[in-house]
């Protein structure tokens, strides 16, 4: 089993999601060492894009502080080797393709699998153009996620087949951030996928609340919160990492109260 | 690989929440292309509606001027709402009426594709929002106040740089959170596929007429046929019907800005490195971690860090070439053919007229050049005032 495989062993995983550089590389690292020692079962370090096609504002806004604070690529991958020393908790780069393809594909999935990192999400990348980044991805021993979306239907079992790792389910239409009320059926997805294969599902996209978060994990094995993260860390910036620490511990106990 | 693809450009690069949209879009094309109830609409509005064909114009007292090819302008200009823009989008609604949608969202630039788009929507009853780059909703007020008069919502786009690109990005976020009852009109030659296919299909009526009425007028296929390039509509529209005809130089011109040796400039082929962005697999002007370059140009209409996927191709194959024009050479040539022909071009389209003043005196008399003239310039006139230091009211 991989390391993204045993953040779900047993248990019902919490993810959450943080933009590499915002406030700093520095606060990234202490927040990813705090998350894991509050209870975050694989954690999302999102590298920052100029054009976050898929992100909301919220985490639009950070990619731009990120950049404009000076993250690039191998800031990020020196991060990583620093995090590793510390904690072996399971990581999954989240970007966009053009920061890997732009990198050199087979350069960039090398190194980040040589730093221990377990998985990668594109969500600009789907079924149809997965080849190019999959094969190198297996190659080195990543995951690539795939994504499932309300709109998949029929694509989904096609889509389950040939996933590693996790199942991302995109919980609503549009992009990412919070939202009051999630009307997918989440449970019927979920359901698609492990008609095809054994593989955990982890929900994300607009989940913020314990209440959200408790409802979320009683259908699928995780629940992803990345835009209510990044919005404390603009809010307390380089003082962000207590606060965050502590709603993770909040939202941990919330999913692990729907068992 | 994937479908839709140029060469090693193209593809699909999008959010799996939009994938069905595309493949429903491509299947619907892939039917109605070959339908001939909508072939009769369609050209029916385009004959009637805009105005085609749109005139090929024997351009002589620039030809004598220069003192070279005989230089032809093709009139896109003079097309219902001034632009080659219409041609596109009287396919694209029409299409989308008929898959059943009725409500169209689309970016726009210069504004000349929102408001060909909101002109549409009026004339088919369709809601209609457009997505605008803050900084082009002010050097472009003209075309802001024409949608809203068409009845078009225009949402100013503040993200990134407040240009095009964020328009564009802002358009497919406004699409991935409402897929079932709206249409996405692309505006140019970009995107996912299959819109680099659907629209250059729909402006390929440019180069089909201009190819008919040169062989009418001069009894031969031109020499070279010349347009500007920034996604790439209006140049593969004019360059599609002659790929096969290898004596034909077929020439793209970028917006160089200030220059492609400075930051500031939006030439693609000239500054630019193979990427994925916006759907496709193109070049696009970025920096050495994949980040997109704010790009810049005079022309909100060019002022784009891609280029579609059809002509990264064509230039990887060396069939079409590309150059880069900048502000300035643009400008001049926006006053050049004002003051010879009497025609006011877009500064789009001026990029072309200023790149066809250094060519034609190098080609002999018995050569023959077409300008694709894009679109027309009252729109630019306040701006170009304002570069050359005066202020005027719009």
């Amino acid at each position: 089993m991989s390391k993204i495989g045993k953040a779900f062993e047993n248990k019902k995983a919490f993810i959450p999601f943080i933009t590499c550089g915002d406030p700093n590389l520095d606060v990234s690292r202490q927040l990813v060492l705090a998350m894991a020692e509050a209870g975050a079962d694989l954690i999302e370090l999102g590298i920052p894009f100029s054009d976050p096609t898929a992100e909301g504002p919220v985490i639009q806004a950070a990619s731009t502080r990120a950049l404009a604070g000076g993250a690039t690529t191998d800031k990020i991958f020196l991060m990583v080797e620093q995090i590793r020393k510390e904690t072996q908790v399971p990581m999954v780069f989240m970007t966009y393709a053009n920061v890997v393809f732009s990198y050199g594909t087979r350069r960039f999935i090398e190194r980040a699998a040589a730093l221990g990192m377990d998985g990668l999400i594109l969500p600009d990348v789907p079924y149809e153009e997965k080849e190019e980044f999959d094969q190198v991805c297996k190659e080195f021993g990543l995951d690539l996620i795939s994504l499932i979306a309300p709109t998949s239907h029929e694509r989904i079992s096609m889509i389950a087949r040939e996933a590693s790792g996790f199942v991302y389910c995109v919980s609503s239409l549009g992009v990412t951030g919070m939202r009051s009320e999630i009307t997918t059926d989440i449970g019927q997805m979920i359901g698609l996928v492990k008609a095809q294969k054994d593989i955990p599902c982890a929900v994300g996209f607009g989940i913020s609340t314990s209440d959200q978060a408790k409802k979320m994990a009683g259908v699928c094995d995780g629940v992803i919160v990345g835009s209510a993260i990044v919005k404390i860390c603009e809010e307390y910036k380089e003082d962000c990492v207590p606060y965050v620490a502590d709603y993770v511990r909040k939202m941990k106990a919330a999913v692990l109260s729907a068992d | 690989m994937s479908r839709g693809r140029f060469g090693i450009h193209g593809g699909q690069y999008i959010p799996e929440t939009l994938m069905n949209a595309v493949i429903e879009l491509e299947e619907a094309y892939d039917h109605y292309k070959n339908d001939s109830d909508f072939n009769r609409e369609l050209t029916d509005l385009l004959n009637n509606y805009a105005g085609r064909p749109s005139r090929l114009y024997y351009a002589g007292r620039m030809t004598r001027d220069l003192g070279g090819a005989r230089i032809y302008l093709k009139r896109e200009d003079l097309n219902h709402t001034g632009a080659h823009k219409i041609n596109n989008v009287i396919g694209q609604v029409l299409l989308a009426k008929k898959m059943g949608k009725n409500r169209v969202i689309a970016e726009t630039g210069a504004g000349q594709h929102g408001v060909a788009t909101a002109t549409v929507a009026a004339l088919m009853d369709m809601e209609c929002e457009i997505f605008m780059g803050e900084k082009d909703t002010k050097r472009q007020a003209l075309n802001v106040y024409r949608m809203r008069l068409l009845g078009a919502k225009v949402h100013p786009v503040s993200s990134g740089t407040g240009t095009l690109k964020d328009a564009v990005s802002e358009t497919m976020r406004e699409w991935t959170n409402r897929i079932s009852d709206t249409h996405y009109v692309l505006g140019s030659v970009m995107g996912p596929h299959p819109f680099p296919t659907i629209v250059r299909d729909f402006q390929a009526v440019i180069s089909k007429e201009i190819k008919e009425q040169v062989l009418e007028k001069e009894g031969r296929l031109p020499d070279a046929v010349l347009a500007c390039v920034g996604g790439g509509s209006n140049a593969i529209g004019a360059f599609y019907h002659f790929i096969e005809d290898e004596s034909v130089r077929l020439i793209g011109c970028e917006a160089a800005g200030r220059g492609v040796n400075t930051a500031q400039t939006a030439a693609t082929i000239a500054t630019g490195k193979l990427g994925i962005f916006h759907g496709m697999k193109s070049y696009f002007c970025q920096d050495e971690y994949g980040q997109i370059a704010p790009v810049y140009s005079i022309s909100a209409g060019l002022d784009y860090p891609g280029i579609g996927p059809e002509h990264a191709h064509l230039y990887d194959i060396g069939r079409a070439e590309y150059v880069a024009v900048t502000d300035d050479e643009a400008v001049d040539a926006f006053e050049y053919l004002s003051r010879t022909e009497g025609i006011i071009p877009a500064i789009e389209s001026a990029h072309a007229v200023a790149y066809a003043k250094k060519l034609a005196p190098e080609m002999g008399p018995d050569k023959i050049m077409v300008i694709n003239l894009s679109g027309r310039g009252d729109k630019d006139c306040a701006a170009i005032a304002r570069y050359r230091g005066e202020d005027i009211y719009e």
